[in-house]
């Protein structure tokens, strides 16, 4: 099964990669460092290796040239084993958002699979970041990098969390902005990464701190006393409940580049 | 099914679970019966389903979905619940001892979150919890066994739990015995929580849950079936002079334990945390967070009965009250109609007590309307729990605001008796009431709009009461 599933992922590839010249529009660069994820490493500090982000997740127009291109991504054509039913179900028809596309055009693109995100940012030379890249990321506030030992930043995380998803979610431009001017890292949408489903919560989080390690791809913590840790706890268990065909009405993503290697040796 | 999580993306995890072995063991569970398959009856609080009559086990399917909704927590006060079935507590189950249940969780496509359930009837590793983790627009089934009979908590289990039960995910399911339960004539369905909202108890809005407050054990909200009021007024539970009630009492916590009481009947039967054991004649019983009592008592005198939390604080000031009216004719024999209910009058203030209380600032009225808008809000907070809903008072124990002659005939001292507190005899429509009403703590401009709510419900004569008079009021009328 395993093995079936690897193979057709690399059918469903994209075959076209883009060369990279520099930071490209629209991204942002965010340098290195180590921070300490909730997951996976017994609260030891993770190294992060620089990298460049899309400062905004995907949106609907940006996603509608894609399936234009690749039409094997149409809600029409994608196969069930690359998305679920719900595959981009907000949109009218396979190239058209419909009567809000208007208001739409720039909102993220949601209800899409891990494998179409995947598809999406492999055609435009880019990947999925890795959950450590997007934690990294996240933790910015306005104005720091690292705001995860501010309340008030953390509560902006919990407000959004308990509050059900708007009828119509906001143009991209519009969220929140944060230090490395990354837009809607918290308060938009749940991003996909490429790992997801690395450090499993599996439903059951009252068990990680003493689960089997191998059992569970990931050593639990249940060290969480700060309030912090809860809002990382609650994007590390949304993640463990995916599939990488399921598609979700709050679930979009963006994309990542490595540094190009000039660029780094610049420095 | 551990290794459905794993399955197919490159990833650090080493399980031995294959994918067919899972498919193969939820086979064989799934396996055909010669049993009868059952749609469960799932009802929301405070119905119960009826009571099984089935002498045989069954196969009992059993449909949750997940929701996650914004409704009223309090007058005024809007909270986002997070819910099994639309609504705190979760639905109702009710099944036989033996019953195979195949349980069905949906999680609404609206979600936010995952979630899961966790049935403390389940025997077996996490009740269900990893079996049914849902992401958002998912449906997960998993089947299990009720071989224990009781009445047991189901609670959502997703990291973090604390949270998921604070926003009011649990419910009961009872697993009635083989040889059924007695039957009697009233049964309800009661279920404690604590909430924990940035705002104060009573600070109006859309209030968002306060992971502080929750760690610090610290809720601004106790109270029953999911909102203050929930069982008050036209939401009070019924029953007739000589019935047999039944409460399928729980406690979702997630930090509280409950004392749970009803203010003038004794428990004739409990069964202590919701197990087989029966206590006899209890008046308070201890209802743990995650647990159960089932308690059962013949009314025999017609009234108001108040359902508390006796760790009182709780009741009048947090919101954990609930009413069960009963009608029938009176039994002098049993209760001459002159016992005190006013032994909790000394704690009886909503806002008296409140250490340190930053009472919300009040929003300042510029009108008539604004002040019943207001006043209609702080009467609920603050009054109500004795003056009742429709300000008809409880005879007896309570006057009526409702076409008081005592208030209309002079508002000034009626502003006197909010403001000081009242003791002693009075006549209200005929009725003599000799008891005690608080100080209630509201700052002038509270007191004029709350007066100015009551004289303009209930028949009362209607009029505005302006800062200057409650000032005026206050200096002539002190008690
Ligand atoms: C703890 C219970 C309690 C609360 C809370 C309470 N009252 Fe009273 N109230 C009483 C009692 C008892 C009396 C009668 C006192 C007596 O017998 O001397 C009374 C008497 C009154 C009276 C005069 C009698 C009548 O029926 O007209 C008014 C007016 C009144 N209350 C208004 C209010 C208002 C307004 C509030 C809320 C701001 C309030 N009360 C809150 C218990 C309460
Ligand atoms: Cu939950």
């Amino acid at each position: 099964m395993r093995r079936l599933l690897t193979i057709l992922l690399m059918l469903g590839a994209c075959s076209i990669a883009q060369a990279q010249k520099g930071t490209p529009a629209n991204m942002v660069h965010v340098k290195g460092g180590t921070f300490v994820p909730l997951y996976g490493s017994n609260n030891q500090a993770i190294a992060v290796q620089e990298f460049i982000m899309d400062k905004y997740p995907v949106t609907n127009a940006q996603y509608k040239a894609f399936v234009a291109e690749y039409p094997k991504w149409k809600k029409s054509e994608v196969k069930q084993l690359f998305a679920d039913a719900g595959y981009l179900k907000h949109w009218a028809s396979d190239l058209s958002v419909g009567s809000n596309a208007e208001k739409l055009k720039d909102s993220p693109v949601i209800n899409v699979s891990w494998f179409a995100a995947k598809a999406y940012c492999e055609c435009q030379g880019k990947r999925l970041p890795t959950v450590n890249e997007w934690e990294f990321a996240a933790l910015a506030s306005e104005t720091k990098k690292d705001a995860s030992s501010e309340p008030s930043f953390y509560q902006r995380s919990l407000d959004w969390y308990s509050q059900p998803n708007p009828k119509y979610l906001p143009p991209v431009q519009e969220s929140f902005k944060n230090y490395y001017g990354l837009y809607g890292m918290i308060g938009l949408v749940w991003e996909w990464t490429s790992d997801f489903n690395s450090a499993l919560i599996i439903g059951e989080s009252r068990q990680n701190a003493s689960l089997d390690r191998q059992l569970f791809c990931g050593a639990g913590s249940t060290g969480a006393s700060d309030v912090k840790n809860y809002v990382a706890f609650m994007r590390y268990a949304f993640r463990s409940s995916l599939k990488a065909n399921y598609t979700v009405a709050n679930l979009g993503f963006r994309c990542v580049q490595d540094v190009p290697a000039k660029i780094t040796a610049k420095k | 099914m551990v290794g459905i999580f794993c399955l197919g993306i490159a990833s650090s995890c080493g399980t031995k679970t294959t994918n067919a072995e899972i498919l193969n063991s939820l086979n064989e569970t799934a396996a055909p019966t010669e049993m009868p398959v059952i749609e469960a009856e799932l009802t929301d609080a405070p119905l119960v389903p009826a009571p099984i009559t089935r002498k045989h086990p069954a196969k009992v399917v059993v449909r949750l979905e997940v929701t996650e909704v914004v409704k009223k927590l309090a007058d005024g006060v809007d909270y986002t619940f997070w819910t099994f079935g639309g609504s705190v507590p979760g639905k109702f189950i009710r099944v036989r001892q033996n019953d195979e249940v195949e349980f069905h969780l949906m999680n609404h496509p609206d979600s936010k979150n995952p979630h899961n359930i966790d049935l403390h009837a389940v025997t077996g590793p996490g009740g269900g919890a990893a079996a049914t983790f849902t992401a958002p627009g998912q449906e997960t089934v998993f089947n299990f066994k009720a071989i224990n009979p009781g009445l047991y908590v189901y609670h959502c289990a997703t990291a973090p739990v604390g949270m998921h039960i604070a926003n009011g995910m649990y419910g009961l399911i009872m697993v009635e015995p083989e040889e059924g339960m007695e039957p009697v004539d009233k049964e309800y369905y009661v279920m404690q929580g604590d909430f924990y909202t940035k705002g104060a108890f009573g600070a109006p809005g859309l209030q968002p849950f306060d992971m502080e407050k929750a760690l610090d054990e610290r809720p601004s909200y106790v109270v029953f079936n999911g909102s203050v009021g929930a069982m008050t007024g036209d939401n009070a539970i019924t029953a007739k002079v000589g019935d047999k009630v039944r409460l399928f009492v729980g406690n979702g916590g997630p930090n509280l334990v409950s004392s749970f009481h009803v203010i003038g009947e004794i428990f004739d039967k409990v069964h202590p945390e919701g197990g087989s054991n029966v206590n006899t004649n209890v008046q308070t019983t201890l209802v743990p967070a995650g647990g159960s009592a089932i308690t059962e008592f013949k009314v025999d005198v017609p009234g108001n009965y108040v359902l508390v939390d006796h760790s009182i604080f709780r009741t009048f000031n947090k919101g954990a009250l609930g009413m069960l009216k009963v009608e029938g004719p009176d039994n002098l024999a049993i209760f001459s109609g002159q016992t005190e209910q006013k032994i909790y009058l000394p704690e009886g203030s909503a806002i008296q007590e409140m250490p340190k209380s930053e009472t919300p600032k009040a929003a300042f009225a510029s009108n008539k309307d604004m002040r019943m808008e207001l006043g209609k809000t702080l009467y609920a907070q603050n009054c109500q729990a004795c003056h009742q809903a429709e300000g008809q008072g409880i005879t007896g124990a309570f006057p009526p605001l409702a076409k008081s002659d005592y208030l209309n005939a002079d508002v000034d001292r009626s502003i006197g008796v909010v403001a000081h507190g009242l003791e002693g005899q009075i006549k209200v429509n005929g009725e003599v009431y000799n008891s005690t009403m608080p100080k209630i703590k509201l700052t002038d401009e509270e007191i004029a709009n709350v007066m100015t709510y009551v004289l303009n419900s209930w028949g009362n004569k209607g009029g505005e009461v302006n800062l200057d008079q409650v000032k005026k009021a206050k200096a002539k009328y002190k008690h």
